[in-house]
């Protein structure tokens, strides 16, 4: 019976990756245990052992091959004394054994179905760089190693800290090339002891340093959490002025992929509740670019929310020295019929929804927030006072949420324009779920969303 | 176990000024905790106040051996420490008193004032978090290779939190200048040391990250600057840290509320009237003839002056005004690069 070997998942949010090597050749016998292949994630290069004993009789995928979907068979082992079909048959697929996974894969890996996996978003209108600027596809992960990297060019004070950011070249690969370029005087591998090196980071920003604090993600950044509310935000206002904490808390915010509920959580609403602090949570590889260059430079503390599912995507970014204000909303597409206010990975679910939502001849304006405090209602009023009605979505928990301060907002200074009640998309209010079925339900949906502004259109 | 540097230079002796210098700080923290008392009794200090009455040889001794640009972090138990960087008693009073002539503008109170110039950075109200943060300024001297010590002051009560061992483990790693002052003044609130930790010997909780460490009798300014100068000679060399233990004692309560029933009267009387640093400094000039007794009543004298006025002023000083209560939340942008 011949096995064959499948593209491995090497973490939790991998969709597909590159056959980097092959070390082992067609003819070779193969025992379980030994490393057949390189295979190039969007994180690291991963070694690939073989499970099963055999020879290896094809070789499926050509090394050097880019983009292999998880699951796709790689090789044919042959087990011990079975015959060697005839080389001009191809080998089809075993149909009597389907990779039990392969059908549940897809789903489980493109969240809320969004994961088109190729291309970059549409360009909507930039207001924040020059109309004419050259564009290049990248990813997220690349533009905010830029934007860390031409920090540190740009002032000796800036240095970024944190668990695995030097040597390992950053748990999702945020921070590669850094120690090379910057030496381990600005790029310090810390203990894992977040409380600790945060307060470490807050006692240098005292004296004057611009650290990059990165939380390998922030569900650990609850160990800190002290130290970012109480002493990095607070300390300015208690001192009358005098002590300023310019810090940025950066690392990965929310759901990933089957990491379960100790590892899945969006703390926007969390920190936007505190006074003294900038919070940012981009969407874009341009914003997300722009932006951490201006929470770099700001003399206050930004806690900078990324999104790991979103680090491998591709947008179009600026090719020129372009920063992103704090505090700005973008309205992402023009709409009139109803606002949907979003941030962040929620903005893949509201992008998905407006698509949906024009197939049935419903116009609806897209607000990417990008930034939660300062947050600039003032756009999001008047995208309502043109539309009237306004769908929030967030992959956050329902109660006290981003959602819930935005239709506050909207009753208190927009209550005449208002032609629906504001619904409000969220997580829904559990701790993440780890079965796959589970957690697509906890997560909010692109058809949520769709209903919902169906709903405030009475349609 | 003896951890102490017995390689480091010893200390010359105090010259007759220098010990009447000790004196005259000590007793401006004393004469201060004492007004500061007087005045909340009065209502016209509010919230919580933790006053360091007993301690004033642990603060003076050390930061007789700083240099200027050495940077101070400590506890909510920080008015000594404050006077004795150099701090104006008068912005320290209005700060207590809440008024817009304080170091925070009234809106730190007690717990938390600072000052750049003076190079203190707090005062801080959460047990424990001073300690990465006096951490991060030596994290900051060596990364601009300035010389700088940073000196975090911190109480037995505080040497349990967790934070400060993920401290030390990081400043024994990156040899951070650093001195580790533990302020052991035998109870933590109202939890006596042996009710509250394994094992009392808290010079030694370095040990297990290569930290050498020393008890010092902080009863003794003498003592203390000693002990001071062979632990800022050691950091200033770039051996990494270093502790000091100083073993002391408050005689007031936790803070201004505190009735303090977990210990006796007699005990608290004991201390003060064997052990008071101040009285013991007194016996030691009048008994080598650094200054005679008119000269030490003249120096408790012009103190009470300066008290009296810094009481005064706190209490002249204007409230803020409304339009402090939204300022300081942010800091304003640099203008466009």
């Amino acid at each position: 019976m011949s096995i064959q070997i499948l593209m491995p998942a090497l973490s939790p949010t991998m969709e597909e990756g590159k056959l980097a090597k092959w070390l082992v050749a067609e003819g070779d016998a193969v025992t379980a245990g030994d490393i057949i292949a390189e295979i190039e994630t969007d994180k690291a290069t991963m070694e690939v052992e073989a499970v099963d004993e055999g020879r290896l009789h094809q070789l499926l995928v050509a090394e050097g091959t880019e983009a292999v979907k998880v699951n796709t068979p790689i090789a044919v082992l042959l087990e011990e004394g079975e015959p060697v079909p005839p080389p001009s048959s191809p080998l089809a697929p075993a149909p009597s054994q389907p990779p039990a996974s392969a059908t549940a894969a897809p789903e489980a890996a493109g969240v809320g179905g969004w994961a088109d996996g190729s291309g970059a978003a549409a360009s909507p209108p930039a207001p924040d760089w020059p109309a004419d600027a050259t564009m290049a596809e990248q990813t997220v992960r690349t533009a905010l190693r830029d934007a860390m990297a031409e920090e540190m060019r740009r002032d000796g004070d800036v240095f970024v800290m944190g668990e695995e950011v030097a040597e390992y070249q950053g748990a999702y690969k945020i921070t590669e090339g850094l120690l090379e370029e910057f030496s381990a005087r600005r790029v310090i591998d810390t203990p894992i002891t977040e409380h600790g090196f945060a307060g470490i980071g807050v006692g240098a920003a005292f004296a004057g340093l611009k650290p990059i604090v990165e939380f390998m993600t922030f569900n650990f950044a609850m160990q800190a959490i002290d130290q970012i509310v109480n002493s990095a935000a607070k300390t300015l206002y208690m001192s009358g002025g005098q002590m300023g904490c310019p810090i940025v808390f950066r690392g990965p915010n929310g759901a990933a992929a089957r990491v379960a509920a100790q590892h899945s959580q969006d703390y926007a609403a969390w920190y936007a509740h505190i006074p003294g602090l900038k919070v940012v949570m981009p969407f874009s590889a341009a914003d997300a670019k722009g932006l951490l260059k201006s929470a770099i430079r700001d003399p206050n503390p930004v806690i900078f929310l990324e999104n790991e599912i979103l680090y491998g995507r591709m947008f179009e970014v600026p090719q020129i020295d372009y920063s992103v204000p704090i505090g700005k909303a973008r309205i992402w597409r023009e709409g009139t019929d109803v606002t949907l206010v979003s941030f962040g990975i929620g903005m893949a679910h509201t992008i998905e929804a407006a698509d949906k939502l024009a197939e049935e001849g419903i116009s609806a304006e897209i607000v990417d927030l990008r930034s939660l405090r300062p947050m600039d209602t003032a756009t999001v009023i008047r995208s309502v006072q043109k539309t009237n009605r306004c769908v929030t979505v967030e992959e956050g928990f329902p109660v006290c949420s981003i959602g819930s301060q935005i239709a506050a907002v909207l009753m208190q200074e927009a209550f005449d324009w208002l032609d629906a009640p504001v619904i409000t998309c969220t997580g829904k209010d559990v701790p993440m779920p780890y079965a796959a079925n589970l957690e697509r339900l906890a997560l909010v949906t692109a058809d949520e969303v769709a209903a919902a502004a169906k709903s405030v259109c009475y349609r | 176990m003896a951890q102490l540097d017995t390689e480091a230079p010893s200390i010359a002796v105090p010259s007759p000024d220098e010990l009447l210098g000790f004196y005259r700080a000590m007793l401006l923290i004393r004469r201060f905790e004492e007004k500061a008392g007087q005045l909340y009794g009065m209502g016209v200090i509010g919230g919580f106040c933790h006053l360091y009455i007993g301690q004033e040889a642990v603060v003076i001794g050390l930061q007789s051996q700083c240099e200027p640009g050495d940077q101070v972090t400590t506890s909510y138990r920080d008015h000594g420490h404050m006077l004795a960087c150099g701090m104006d008693p008068k912005g320290v009073m209005a700060e207590l008193t809440g008024r817009i002539g304080g170091y925070s503008k009234g809106k730190g109170g007690s717990m938390h004032m600072f000052s750049r110039e003076k190079s203190f950075y707090g005062g801080h109200g959460i047990v424990g978090a001073q300690v990465p943060i006096g951490a991060g300024l030596a994290f900051a001297n060596n990364y601009r290779g300035d010389g700088r010590v940073s000196l975090v002051y911190f109480g037995e009560g505080a040497a349990n939190q967790g934070q400060v061992y993920e401290t030390f483990n990081m400043a024994a790693l990156w040899q951070l200048p650093v001195v580790f002052v533990i302020e052991n003044n035998q109870y933590a609130m109202g939890t006596a040391q042996a009710r509250s930790t394994s094992t009392p010997a808290l010079y030694t909780r370095g040990e297990a990250f290569g930290i050498p460490g020393e008890e010092v009798d902080g009863m003794d300014v003498l003592a203390v600057r000693a002990a001071g100068a062979r632990a800022l000679a050691r950091c200033r060399s770039g051996a990494g840290p270093y502790i000091l233990e100083v073993m002391t004692y408050r005689y007031r309560g936790h803070s201004m509320s505190d009735p303090a029933k977990y210990r006796t009267r007699e005990e608290v009387s004991r201390m003060r009237e064997t052990r008071d640093p101040i009285e013991g400094l007194r016996k030691t000039i009048l008994a080598q003839g650094a200054a005679d007794e008119e000269a030490l009543k003249a120096i408790d004298k012009d103190i009470r002056a300066e008290i009296n006025t810094a009481a005064a002023f706190a209490q002249e000083s204007p409230l803020p005004p409304v339009e402090e209560l939204m300022s300081d939340i942010l800091m304003p942008l640099d203008p466009a690069p």
